[in-house]
């Protein structure tokens, strides 16, 4: 979230965003503040807090373009470009009119089955970026994200990839066993930058929840287009280290 | 006297009786009460919880529910819908005007899982007769693999068992302090009509689990929803 506010400030202009598999709070801000052009997501929502209030409202007057996807669909498309092969197959999907917004989807002739057999292709999907937060760094490169494995995948597929972390630590994290299964490593990350309670008001596990509260009084405050540039003079516009709690 | 809540857990864990692995949603704490009613009961059932650290087992990240899923490992799935129309089509993406948060893992999840759709508003504007995207289809040509889709359609109204060879809901059963003629006036899809019985209330025995160790268990996931029924 650090690196989004950072992005609001710079006035990033023309974002494509990819939600793996969906999109939240990130993606409602980035909205809100004018960064965005297209959306291309199985869903975006601010989970138990509703309605991501901002996105609505700009694919309800088109001031956005909107790609839907379903979750597998996304990792399927990441998973191809992991793998070097231009497309994967899905089962499922077909008869949904997500097939019908998607060039980048054929349904086909399962080649092997004797008997008919439609299945869907999904082409692969390689990001510019992956911008992501994660707990740890150390002195090799490396990144820990623990079961977050979809944070690995986008790494995989990104062309480069850009992580904040809670912590950096001495040494190298793929020497301990324990570590190295939850470990993007080096070889995927571009850059990385130290920023201390930087997913809130979303949390990092064993280290600091979601700040519920902060995500309701979002909700409500960004109903409205005035509340939402409020919200952004409030926590965006000067990024106040005491607005965040300790 | 049981709670509307109570009510349709006991009809949930009904229709999934026979399940051995369910998955649960964020948004869908009736789902997890029904889940947890047929715990209490003493049925061995894996319950999956999706927004939870705890009881998430997966360790490849969010493909692996679909990964999963796609096996046949999932038994049980539950959906909603801004819209649902009387072919058990399901819109999450737009009605009259209305952006909504999207198709999630819809259009997968309902090839691939026995489905309980779910939905406590039960008017015209929800039950449609056609929905105006299909984000997932009720049904497929015999041509597409598809192992799973709808098995009922359960509202704060009414339960309805969909037919898959007539491609249609039957009204089953209505809540109590409803009428079959006042869900007929509240349903924009045709459907058909049965020996309709009124919806089984939990027994003693079920509301004595559902206010002690279920609500216990509830409190602790979804603790809103808890507050809300049991405080």
């Amino acid at each position: 979230m650090v690196a989004v506010r950072a992005l609001i400030r710079r006035k990033a202009r023309n974002l494509k965003l990819l939600g793996v598999p969906v999109l939240g709070l990130s993606a409602d801000l980035l909205i809100g503040a004018g960064c965005v052009a297209e959306v291309h997501s199985s869903a975006v929502s601010l989970g138990e807090a509703g309605l991501a209030p901002r996105f609505s409202e700009a694919a309800e007057r088109g001031e956005i373009g909107v790609v839907d996807y379903t979750c597998p669909a996304v990792h399927t498309a990441l998973q191809a470009t992991e793998k070097g092969v231009p497309f994967m197959p899905l089962r499922g999907v077909l008869g949904s009119d997500l097939v019908a917004g998607h060039a980048d989807w054929q349904v086909t002739q399962n080649p092997f089955s004797a008997g008919k057999d439609p299945i869907l292709l999904v082409s692969a999907l390689a990001p510019d970026v992956a911008l992501f937060h994660a707990r740890w760094a150390d002195e090799a490169g490396n990144v820990w994200v623990g079961r977050r494995r979809e944070l690995a995948t986008i790494a995989h597929a990104a062309r480069q990839t850009y992580v904040t972390v809670e912590e950096f630590r001495g040494g190298d994290m793929l020497d301990d066993e324990l570590l190295a299964p939850g470990i993007i490593s080096a070889t995927y990350v571009t850059g990385v930058a130290r920023a201390e309670r930087g997913a809130w008001p979303l949390g990092v596990a064993d280290v600091y929840g979601i700040d519920d509260a902060h995500l309701a009084m979002y909700a409500k405050a960004a109903r409205t287009r005035e509340g939402f540039e409020g919200y952004l003079r409030e926590y965006v516009w000067q990024e106040r280290k005491s607005s965040l709690p300790a | 006297m049981a709670r509307a809540e109570e009510l349709l857990a006991s009809l949930i864990a009904r229709l999934i009786a026979d399940a051995r692995h369910v998955a649960v949603g964020a948004a869908s704490p009736i789902a997890a009460t029904a889940c947890e009613l047929l715990r209490a009961l003493g049925k061995p059932l894996r319950v999956t919880r999706l927004h939870k650290r705890k009881g998430n087992p997966f360790t490849e990240g969010s493909r692996e529910l679909f990964d999963l899923a796609g096996q046949g490992r999932i038994d049980y799935f539950f959906l909603g819908g801004a819209q649902i129309d009387g072919e058990a089509n399901i819109n999450l993406v737009h009605a009259e005007g209305r952006r909504f948060p999207g198709s999630f893992g819809s259009a997968f999840m309902y090839f691939t899982c026995r489905t309980v759709l779910f939905r406590d508003e039960h008017s015209r504007r929800v039950l449609v007769p056609r929905v105006e995207f299909i984000s997932a289809p009720g049904w497929s040509p015999p041509e597409v693999l598809r192992r799973g889709g709808p098995v009922a359609l359960v509202t704060g109204k009414a339960l309805f068992r969909w037919q898959p060879e007539k491609r249609r809901f039957r009204l089953e059963s209505v809540h109590p302090g409803h009428t079959a003629s006042a869900v007929r006036e509240a349903t924009g899809f045709d459907y058909d009509v049965g020996d309709v019985q009124e919806t089984a209330a939990p027994s003693a025995a079920e509301l004595d689990l559902l206010r002690g160790p279920v609500a216990a268990h509830i409190a602790a996931d979804y603790p809103d929803f808890a507050k809300r029924v049991w405080s």
